[in-house]
C-alpha cells in the first residue's frame, strides 16, 4: 500500500458515500424517489404513454393481434421507443458508433497494408469445420433477430452483434480469409443514407423528421409498425458492418 | 438480511462497480488495466439505469400471445432503450481506445503510463 493507493481509496470511499446518500434522500412531493428499489412509478412517467401508445392519440387498450392503426404498431415497446418515438436519439447514437469505427480505421491505417504481425496458429480441424457449419447459422440467427425486432426480444443492435460474431469466427478460423472492405463501406453508406432519407421523407410528407408516414397495421403482425422495421433493418446492417469493421481493423493491426 | 439484499443489491452493486472501476483507473499503471476499469464503470452505469426502471414483479414490455394487452405490470422501457444503444457504443469506444493503445505500444514499446513520455506524474 503506497501513498497513492491510500489516497485513491479515501477518494473512492468519499465519492461512494456522496453517491449513496442521494439514494437515501426522502423525496418531496413531485420528485422522483430513488430510495425504493422495485417501486418505480411507471403510471406517472412518460413510459406509460409509450406503453399505451397514446402520446398523440387517446388512451385505448392495446390488444394482441386486434388493435389496428395505433400511432406506433410495434409489439415490442422498447423497439417502438428506439426506432419510432426517439429515433432521432438513435440516429445520434448510430453516428457515434460510425465515428468510433471510422476513427479506429484512421488510427490503425497502415500505408503498406503489410501482413498482420498477429500470427495465428495452424488451423485446427475442429475449429475450421465447426465454423463452416456455424457461420451460416449465425448469419441466419442474426438476421432473424433483426427482422423480428419489433415483435420479439432482440433487435438491430443485438442482431448486428451476432452477425459480427460470425465474421469474427471466420477471421479467427482461417489465415487466408479476407473481408472486402469496399463492399463493407458500400453497405454501411447505403444503410446510413437510407435511414436519413426515411427521416427526410417523413419531414416532406408529414411535417416532422422521422415521422411514421406508413400505415402501422395490426399489432404483432410481421408487416406492422410502419417505418419501424425498415429503420431497424438499416440500423442492423450498419451495426453489423461497423462491428465487423472494428474486428477486422483490430485483427489486422 | 434477504430484504436488505433485495433492496440494495442493484443500486449498491452498481455504485460499487462504478467505484471499483474508478479505483482501477486511478491506481493501475498498465493502459489495458485502465481500460478494464473504464469498462467496469460503463457496466455499472448501465446496471444502475436499468434498475431505476424496475417494478416489483414486472415483466418485459413486449406484447405477445400470452401477455396480450397493455394493462400488465410492465417494467419501464425507456431506460432499457437507452442502455440498449449505450452497450453497443461502449463496445465501439472501447475498441477505439484499444486502437490508440496499439499505436502507443508501437511507438514507446511499453504500456506503463509512468514510462511514456508526456504522461509522467
Amino acid at each position: 500500500m503506497n501513498f497513492r493507493k491510500i489516497l485513491a481509496l479515501i477518494t473512492i470511499i468519499l465519492l461512494g458515500i456522496f453517491i449513496l446518500q442521494a439514494f437515501l434522500i426522502i423525496p418531496e412531493k413531485g420528485e422522483i424517489a430513488l430510495n425504493n428499489f422495485g417501486k418505480a412509478d411507471i403510471e406517472n412517467r412518460t413510459a406509460q404513454l409509450y406503453i399505451d401508445k397514446s402520446v398523440n392519440s387517446p388512451n385505448e387498450q392495446v390488444i394482441y393481434k386486434e388493435s389496428k392503426d395505433k400511432e406506433s404498431g410495434s409489439a415490442n415497446i422498447v423497439t417502438s421507443i428506439v426506432a419510432n418515438y426517439r429515433a432521432l436519439d438513435t440516429l445520434g447514437e448510430v453516428t457515434v458508433l460510425f465515428l468510433a469505427a471510422t476513427g479506429l480505421s484512421a488510427i490503425l491505417y497502415n500505408k503498406k497494408h503489410a501482413k498482420s504481425n498477429f500470427i495465428l496458429k495452424e488451423d485446427s480441424f475442429i475449429l475450421k469445420n465447426g465454423i463452416k457449419i456455424l457461420f451460416p447459422l449465425l448469419i441466419l440467427a442474426g438476421s432473424y433477430i433483426i427482422i423480428y425486432g419489433h415483435l420479439s426480444p432482440g433487435g438491430s443492435f443485438q442482431g448486428g452483434a451476432v452477425i459480427a460474431t460470425a465474421f469474427l469466427l471466420k477471421l479467427l478460423s482461417s489465415k487466408e480469409y479476407e473481408l472486402d472492405e469496399n463492399i463493407l463501406k458500400i453497405i454501411e453508406v447505403t444503410a446510413g443514407v437510407s435511414f436519413v432519407s426515411i427521416g427526410l421523407y417523413g419531414l416532406y410528407a408529414e411535417g416532422s423528421f422521422l415521422t411514421n408516414f406508413l400505415e402501422t397495421g395490426t399489432i404483432a403482425n410481421l408487416f406492422s409498425g410502419g417505418i419501424v422495421p425498415i429503420i431497424y433493418i438499416t440500423i442492423g446492417l450498419k451495426v453489423a458492418v461497423e462491428l465487423t469493421n472494428i474486428i477486422n481493423d483490430l485483427m489486422k493491426a | 438480511m434477504i430484504d436488505f439484499l433485495e433492496k440494495w443489491s442493484f443500486f449498491g452493486g452498481s455504485v460499487l462497480l462504478i467505484l471499483i472501476g474508478l479505483y482501477g483507473v486511478i491506481t493501475r499503471k498498465n493502459l489495458i488495466k485502465i481500460f478494464i476499469g473504464l469498462s467496469l464503470m460503463d457496466t455499472g452505469i448501465n446496471v444502475l439505469l436499468v434498475s431505476l426502471g424496475y417494478v416489483e414483479g414486472g415483466i418485459a414490455p413486449i406484447i405477445t400471445s400470452t401477455i396480450n394487452n397493455n394493462s400488465y405490470n410492465f417494467v419501464d422501457p425507456i431506460p432499457q432503450a437507452l442502455v440498449l444503444t449505450s452497450i453497443v457504443i461502449g463496445v465501439a469506444v472501447l475498441a477505439l481506445g484499444l486502437g490508440v493503445i496499439i499505436k502507443i505500444y508501437e511507438k514507446y514499446n511499453t504500456l506503463d503510463i509512468s514510462e511514456i513520455r508526456g504522461l509522467r506524474w
